[in-house]
């Protein structure tokens, strides 16, 4: 996870034969050693691999049953279809994967070159945040609800795992247990649990206080794990996530068991003569999290353009060499990771507000996984990314769920988010919005530095311009 | 006093030692080698003095302050820097950022240090926007080293700089770490490239198994004959 993904991937390049004229074709006997032949013959034995792995089981009197059934006509066909699906991505991009990267890359260049100047970019994003502000109010309450469960609380959570993973290079695949810390401790001050607080808080006041317990929890998971180096963070991770789900079915005297919390107040306002009370209408809430997500993407992103953020980058990229050149690892490790739990707990906090009840079957390490995908899919390390990302892939289905045309059925989700992943990582690895290069250097280039370009200087061994 | 002083360190990786009872000091100015096999606990050693490893008991004196406990972060700052084995830069950083992270605990002006490292290696300076990953093996370590510099080291830790580089590379990289210590850095190589290594060093220790096993003038020790049997290659002439 430490290194981003790479993107000079040179393709492989097969000569086929039916681009050759017939005397040159391939004799028969040699069509394995052909690589598209070769991967087919993979592909479809992959397929009857999948087939008996997800087939039915055998029972002890008929003990080949399962393979029986396996095998039988529709599940061998979707096993086959989807893996020979596979090859053919895999081979179209072979032939066409120089073509599509082109064209990617000429996509993603587009906004830079429509846009070049910075202020017409400011202009653009006041014009963004005006229609973030004004267009949900046209919508039906449905859609406006979706804006907030599904769109708007993803990209909070979105933005905040890319600062873990896309900046610091960090592993955390139990991401939403903050989430479900933020949520209970909601929950806990507005008195919705068996245990009860020790004071009654106006419910805008807990706000705080979960971003506070989220990212204490950040901290005292991160402190002993991030010492370590390489992939135990992601299994701690998952341990955690794990743990706090567990705990919180079990521990029924504290958190309500499996059946879940009981009614959570709604957020409400009452200070300096203002009292607002967020109630069921979807909208108020709406705004609230566009608040929260501005702020963040302000915070998120002058933090990646700050010392912080170059060392993130440095750690990310080596974090040996990080240590040697004086960077306190552990502590921008900490800080990421922290910032991260935060911004999740703030995320739980809302959700649990504004639906008022959750039990902990909400907060599966599959969710966590999702987020991920959100992150990947937008970009690693792309603050626009990820909320783009996040958006697109939370209000598509339920685009698609909507549409007489398609009838998406939400439980085939993930059948989804596996197929998107795989095809992004053949045709964008870099995601949606992939993250420009940092470009720490140009404080140099002010002082005269950096301004002559070494890559066009031609190879001319001079001593650098401005020496003494 | 000494610049470094390692005083009876023992270092373990759990319950197994890697270094027992290391004795060795560096004097302001010096170049001093530290020599021995694949395994012998030289890289340890400067782990040890950089904070990346604590000892198990014993001493890292640096201008007579225990260090041994302290951060590498800090280590840094106090004044030692620390070129790890495998020259670790940063890959998807161009040169000058590479050479602005060696810099990441100072603030101010970072011309002059650029520009110095660019004198001591102008080929850096031509590549200056290249990312480190797609530079060559040989331009990867004058970076290591010139990332180090950015620190401004009394003390520089080179762990073997000519791993894996022609010799006509590791001429060049060792002519420049002569004109460093001229400059007034004092330096602690690492090396199993013992020749070359003791023609450039004054002094030489030399660690076998975690204890150092022999220690001199570079001169008396490129003429040792155990020297010569273990590490160039000839016959031990009892
Ligand atoms: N992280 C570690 N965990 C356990 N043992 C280690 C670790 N690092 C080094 N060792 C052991 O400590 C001993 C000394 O290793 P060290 O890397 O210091 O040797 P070295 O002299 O630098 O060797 P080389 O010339 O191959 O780089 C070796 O036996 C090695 O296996
Ligand atoms: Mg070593």
């Amino acid at each position: 996870m430490s290194d981003p993904l790479e993107l000079t991937e040179i393709p492989e390049r097969t000569v086929t034969s039916a681009a050759l004229p017939p005397d040159q074709r391939t004799p028969w006997h040699k069509v394995v050693h052909n690589d598209d032949v070769r991967r087919l013959f993979a592909c479809v034995i992959g397929g009857f691999v999948l087939a008996l792995m997800t087939g039915p089981e055998g029972d002890g009197i008929n003990m080949l049953s399962g393979v029986d059934g396996a095998l039988r006509f529709p599940h061998l066909g979707i096993c086959l279809a989807l893996t020979v699906g596979l090859w053919v991505l895999i081979t179209v991009r072979h032939r066409f994967g120089e073509r599509a990267r082109t064209a990617s890359a000429r996509v993603s260049a587009l906004p830079a070159r429509l846009l070049p100047n910075a202020k017409f970019r400011g202009l653009a994003l006041v014009a963004l945040l005006a229609l973030a502000i004004v267009y949900p109010a046209h919508l039906n309450g449905y859609w406006q609800s979706v804006l907030v469960q599904q769109v708007g609380i993803y990209v909070l959570l979105a933005i905040g795992l890319n600062v873990v993973v896309g900046y610091a290079g960090l592993l955390d695949l139990g991401y939403i247990a903050f989430f479900a810390i933020g949520a209970y401790s909601d929950a806990f001050w507005t008195g919705a649990l068996p245990i009860h607080p020790p004071a009654n808080l106006n419910p805008f006041w807990v706000i705080p206080i979960a971003i506070a317990t989220a990212m204490l929890a950040g901290v005292i998971l991160g402190v002993p794990t991030l010492r370590l180096r390489g992939d135990y963070l992601a299994i701690v991770t998952l341990g955690f996530g794990e743990i706090i789900q567990i705990v919180a079915i079990n521990l029924q005297g504290v958190t309500g068991g499996a059946i879940g919390t009981g009614t959570i107040r709604h957020f409400a306002l009452h200070v300096l003569g203002i009292n607002y009370v967020w109630g069921l209408d979807p909208l108020p809430y709406y705004y609230l999290l566009l608040v929260f997500v501005v702020l963040a993407l302000f915070a998120f992103h002058s933090l990646e353009h700050s010392r912080i953020g170059r060392a993130w980058a440095a750690i990310r990229e080596d974090e040996i060499a990080a240590e040697a050149s004086g960077i306190n690892v552990l502590k921008y490790k900490v800080m990421a990771f922290a910032i991260g739990a935060s911004t999740s707990g703030f995320a739980g906090t809302l959700v649990a507000s504004q639906i008022r009840f959750f039990e902990p079957g909400d907060f599966t390490v599959q969710l966590s996984i999702l987020i991920l995908v959100l992150v990947i899919f937008g970009g690693m390390g792309s603050l626009p990314g990820a909320v783009v990302g996040a958006a697109v892939l939370e209000w598509l289905p339920q685009y698609l769920h909507v549409h007489p045309l398609f009838g998406f059925q939400q439980q085939d989700l993930y059948i989804y988010f596996g197929a998107i992943l795989i095809l992004m990582m053949i045709f964008r690895p870099e995601g949606l919005i992939p993250s420009r290069r940092r470009r720490i250097e140009l404080g140099l280039a002010e002082h005269g530095i950096g301004t002559a370009d070494a890559m066009t200087a031609g190879a001319s061994p001079s001593e650098p311009a401005g020496l003494p | 006093m000494s610049l470094l002083q390692l005083v009876d360190l023992e270092v373990r990786y759990g319950a197994i030692p890697a270094l027992r009872g290391v004795n060795l000091s560096v004097e302001t100015g010096e170049i001093v080698t530290l020599l021995g096999a694949n395994g012998a606990g030289k890289t340890t050693t400067l782990r040890t003095i950089s904070g990346l490893q604590h000892p198990a008991s014993g001493r890292v004196l640096f201008e007579g302050r225990a260090i041994g406990d302290v951060a590498p972060h800090d280590v840094l700052a106090l004044g030692v820097g620390h070129v790890p084995e495998g020259r670790r830069i940063f890959p998807q950083m161009s040169v000058l950022e590479n050479l602005e992270m060696g810099a990441y605990r100072r603030r101010g002006n970072l011309r002059e240090d650029v520009e110095h490292v660019f004198s001591l290696f102008p080929v850096l300076g031509q590549r200056r926007r290249q990312e480190g990953g797609t530079l060559s093996g040989g331009e990867q370590q004058m970076l290591a080293i010139g990332r180090a510099l950015m620190s401004h080291p009394r003390l520089l830790l080179l762990d073997e700089p000519s791993m894996g580089l022609a010799p006509l590379v590791v001429k060049a990289i060792f002519e420049i770490i002569a004109r460093i210590r001229s400059q007034g850095t004092t330096i602690l190589l690492v090396e199993q490239n013992a020749t070359q290594a003791l023609q450039l060093a004054d002094r030489g220790y030399v660690l076998e198994n975690g204890e150092i096993v022999m220690s001199g003038a570079a001169t008396d020790l490129l003429g040792d004959p155990r020297i010569r049997a273990a590490y160039l290659g000839e016959t031990a002439a009892h």
